[in-house]
């Protein structure tokens, strides 16, 4: 029985390590760990291969999204015109209903978008990578109900935010100043000389690289606000007219447009520096003096340990990966490198030292449960992420969702989750329902009292717990114990 | 006109006009509901500066008509300098006509000038300075909670908010999202035994009492939909029922509302801000109906937003990040009908580094005061709340 560990296989350690960086200890994921031992797995999970091969069934579904086989510049067009042409409509009535197909379109879009996120989450071998993927689309985040987001945030998170997940921290910058959601979430699309909008200048100083209270100031803002005009979205086919000077200057690759002729070309005084008015090289002279600024490397460094070690992760550790961040010019494996061979690490791993934030809850119950067996259906895990608040793509400002435990544990929250625990626990609950018109559901009990849990995680459980769950009256009623208990919550 | 001391004057008064409409304090019935405005709302636009010639000429497609009976886009009067945005036409104004409102412009933090909405929203929240270092596990309504005696305190959001963190527990529940509770009473005890050693022991067995009172509350309000009522949506519907929950259980209360971050196209007296204002105005007045005439009387609403936007329009047909703001207080006893708090012209020289409005009213100043007279709370009270702050007497109880 290959896929199934023995009662030696795990240690309490390495099942804390491996629950710790990936979306949930599942039975094979344990096996695969014990098989080639934690540094291994380790090493595999901060330097794994381009696109390790997700299960055929996973892949199956994503490879089906119409999406995929697109350039996004041609999808983002099409939606484009078919907004128009609904919008050009006479009869009232049937403009409405034009209106609405289009709404449904879009929705749809962002909805295989989150599709696609959540089984790469659930089963990508390189589960590290796919909690990144999640903390940088946090970091950089971006709001799906925002103008016609619903239609990029699938580009964004697999073009900008995945392939620069564990690599440097520049080009993810750069790969999401560069892309049409971030530019028309932030309001860049719209920042052109004389017509300052300073939205997206100011977020990128506090949310995205140094951080509030690090030492700029509104002038700072106002400069990079400058730099960053005439940078943004262009879907139309023919170019923008141009004085001939300008023409050469001219940027366009997909919808992201670099527009001359809305630029502010004055020599503007960045954070000390004195940057030439001349043009996109401004931006990237600023992503330069940004990214190597001490507070960036400081802020990223405190927030990727808030979210893997504690709500106030030991300063030592923030400084030394800090430290990293610097020397290997924004490395983000290095960095995570960093946090997992320290002693603030170790120490965090022991039991109930980290609240699970919604996204983690409800995926780890269902990576326990359902182990390698791919779900046919999304839709109830985005149901109830978005019960629970941290919803895909559905954040609404800039800051993105709170990593600290205090934002997901209070009484609402808690009472939130134990509905959803006995929604996973009595049955498929919709997991392995067809798409369709004539949805079928498959049979499919969760197997929480499974070998990992006798194996492995009954050790865990303090006498309370196990208490509560040798009074369950059937298996549904032991799941939902189960999933309920302090323990799955940590 | 020298409105600082006109207002001094009217302030000296105000306790012979109001004589009859003060609370017995401490105030056993007293209900407080603080509404948080995310994203910090347009000021200038709501609470429109209608005497200014500047405000015109620094929003050449954002501002606010003077008032004009003629013109339904026009501002409301509200004084010889103030009008109110007309998408608070049918909600507001009539507050305003029944003394029910009061509007205190240039409030907001005096002492963070981030221009962040996160950080200026934590500020604001914790109650703390903001020089100091913070406690982020202390908001000052939890402060607030713990000084009186006999209070229901309840965060009406999704998640604990900042301003309900600290030493008591203090529940939250997401109200437009209230479903039949699938794990039932013999359940509910296993799990609140599986919590009773865990620091989550208070959080959940506060969980299932407040479901459940919730529960029977909302459900309520289904039946009478089932009835043919029709529902409203949105803000409306939360607000009605946290009206419900707080004539019968609960009298300490905050909400919150995002959206209010205008950067591009926030319209005039129609559009995008309009169709917020909407309907923020008709879910007040929804609270006040849903509260009901008696407790409505007991019952102080205090509407607030981090900061507020620049005074003149951007490129975009927008605002950009602001300081100070205008708030609004709210209820059936309050001594309403009058744009409070200290005041300049608004003018060029006035606006804050050139960009703002000044913030004259710190947001804790006006809280000290509403603390004293809603609660009856001491000044000793009062300082272990807002430590060092001397409230301001706008004399709104």
């Amino acid at each position: 029985m290959p896929n199934i560990c023995r009662a030696d296989d795990l240690n309490p350690h390495d099942l804390a390590l491996l629950d710790r960086l990936t979306f949930g200890a599942s039975t094979s994921s344990a096996t695969h760990m014990h098989g080639i031992g934690a540094e291994r797995w380790l090493q595999e999970q901060l330097h794994p291969a381009a696109n390790p091969p997700l299960p055929d069934a996973a892949k199956a579904q994503i490879e089906a999204m119409p999406d995929l086989h697109s350039f996004p510049f041609d999808i983002a067009l099409a939606f484009e015109q078919q907004s128009k042409s609904a919008n050009q409509v006479a009869d009232p009535e049937q403009r409405k209903a034009a209106q609405q197909v289009f709404q449904q379109a879009m929705n749809d879009r962002a909805r295989q978008a989150a599709a696609r996120t959540i089984l790469r989450a659930l089963y990508a071998p390189d589960q590290l990578r796919e909690r990144m993927v999640w903390f940088w689309f946090n970091h950089f985040n971006v709001h799906q109900y925002k103008s016609n987001l619903r239609v990029l945030v699938g580009d964004y998170i697999d073009h900008a935010i995945r392939p620069n997940a564990l690599g440097k921290f520049r080009d993810l910058l750069a790969a999401t100043a560069r892309h049409p959601a971030m530019l028309r979430y932030l309001d860049n699309a719209d920042n052109a000389v004389g017509h300052l909008n300073e939205n997206y200048a100011r977020e990128i100083m506090e949310l995205h690289t140094m951080g509030v209270g690090s030492g700029y100031t509104q002038a700072d803002v106002e400069a990079l606000a400058k730099i960053l005009t005439g940078v943004g979205i262009d879907t139309k086919p023919e170019d923008p007219k141009l004085k001939p000077e300008l023409q050469s200057q001219l940027v366009r690759e997909g919808a992201f447009e670099f527009n001359p002729s809305r630029h502010d070309y004055s020599d503007k005084t960045f954070l000390g520096h004195i940057i030439k008015g001349r043009g996109l090289a401004e931006v990237d002279e600023a992503i330069d003096i940004l990214v190597h600024h001490p507070a960036t490397a400081t802020h990223v460094s405190r927030k990727i340990a808030t979210y893997f070690v504690s709500d106030n992760p030991p300063d030592a550790l923030v400084q030394r990966m800090a430290q990293t961040f610097k020397t290997t010019d924004g490395d983000i494996a290095a960095v995570l490198a960093t946090m997992v061979h320290s002693s603030e690490f170790e120490a965090a791993l022991k039991p109930g030292t980290r609240f699970k934030d919604p996204v983690q809850y409800v995926l780890s119950a269902v990576r326990l449960a359902y182990d390698d067996r791919v779900i046919l259906n999304t839709a109830p895990i985005q149901g109830w992420i978005n019960r629970l608040g941290e919803g895909l793509f559905n954040h609404e400002t800039p800051d993105g969702y709170a990593l600290t435990s205090a934002s997901w544990n209070g009484p609402g929250q808690m009472m939130v989750r134990f509905e959803i625990a006995r929604q996973i626990g009595s049955g498929s609950s919709g997991l392995f329902k067809s798409d369709g018109p004539n949805p079928v559901e498959q049979p499919a009990f969760p197997l929480l009292q499974n070998a990992l849990y006798f194996n492995g995680l009954r050790k865990t459980l303090g006498p309370a717990t196990l208490a509560s769950l040798d009074r369950a009256i059937s298996p549904q009623d032991w799941n939902t114990l189960f999933l309920s208990s302090p323990e799955f919550m940590h | 006109m020298n409105r600082r001391e006109l207002i001094k004057t009217f302030a000296a008064l105000a306790p012979l006009t109001v004589a009859g409409r003060v609370w017995a304090a401490p105030a056993t019935n007293a209900r407080m509901l603080v509404v948080f405005l995310r994203g910090a709302y347009d000021a200038a636009n709501v609470v429109v500066p209608v005497s200014s010639d500047f405000y015109r000429a620094s929003r050449p497609t954002l501002a606010i008509a003077k008032p004009d009976v003629g013109n339904p886009n026009a501002a409301l009067a509200l004084d010889a300098d103030w009008g109110l945005h007309p998408a608070l036409r049918d909600s507001i104004y009539p507050l305003w006509a029944k003394r029910e409102i009061a509007f205190i412009p240039f409030a907001g933090t005096s002492d963070d000038l981030t221009r962040s909405h996160f950080e200026t929203q934590d500020t604001i929240e914790l109650g703390q300075s903001a020089g100091s270092s913070r406690d982020y596990r202390s908001g000052f309504m939890s402060r607030l909670a713990i000084e009186l005696t006999r209070v229901k305190p309840i965060a009406f959001t999704d998640q604990l908010p900042l301003i309900f963190r600290g030493k008591t527990q203090v529940p939250n529940i997401g109200i437009n999202n209230v479903g039949k509770p699938g794990v039932d009473d013999r359940q509910a005890d296993l799990i609140k035994k599986m919590y009773a050693q865990s620091n989550l022991a208070a959080s959940v067995s506060e969980g299932f009492r407040v479901r459940d009172d919730v529960y029977r509350s909302v459900s309520e309000e289904m039946n009478a939909a089932n009835r043919g009522a029709v529902s409203p949506r949105g803000f409306e519907l939360s607000a009605r029922r946290i009206g419900r929950l707080m004539r019968e259980q609960f009298n300490l209360g905050f909400v919150d509302v995002g959206g209010w971050d205008t950067h591009v196209n926030q319209g005039a007296a129609n559009g995008y801000l309009a169709d917020r204002l909407g309907e923020l105005g008709r879910a007040l007045v929804g609270f006040s109906e849903e509260i009901g005439p008696a407790a409505w009387r007991d019952t102080v609403v205090v509407v607030i937003s981090e900061f507020g936007r620049t005074f003149r329009e951007n490129g975009d047909r927008g605002t950009d990040h602001g300081h100070g703001s205008v708030y609004w207080v709210l209820g059936g006893g309050i001594n309403g009908g009058r744009v409070l708090g200290e005041q300049v012209k608004v003018e060029q020289p006035h606006l804050f580094q050139n960009r703002d409005y000044p913030v004259l009213t710190d947001y804790r100043a006006l809280f000290a005061d509403l603390l004293g007279h809603v609660f009856g709370l001491g000044n000793e009270s009062i300082q272990r709340i807002f430590t060092g702050v001397h409230p301001t007497n706008l004399a709104l109880v």
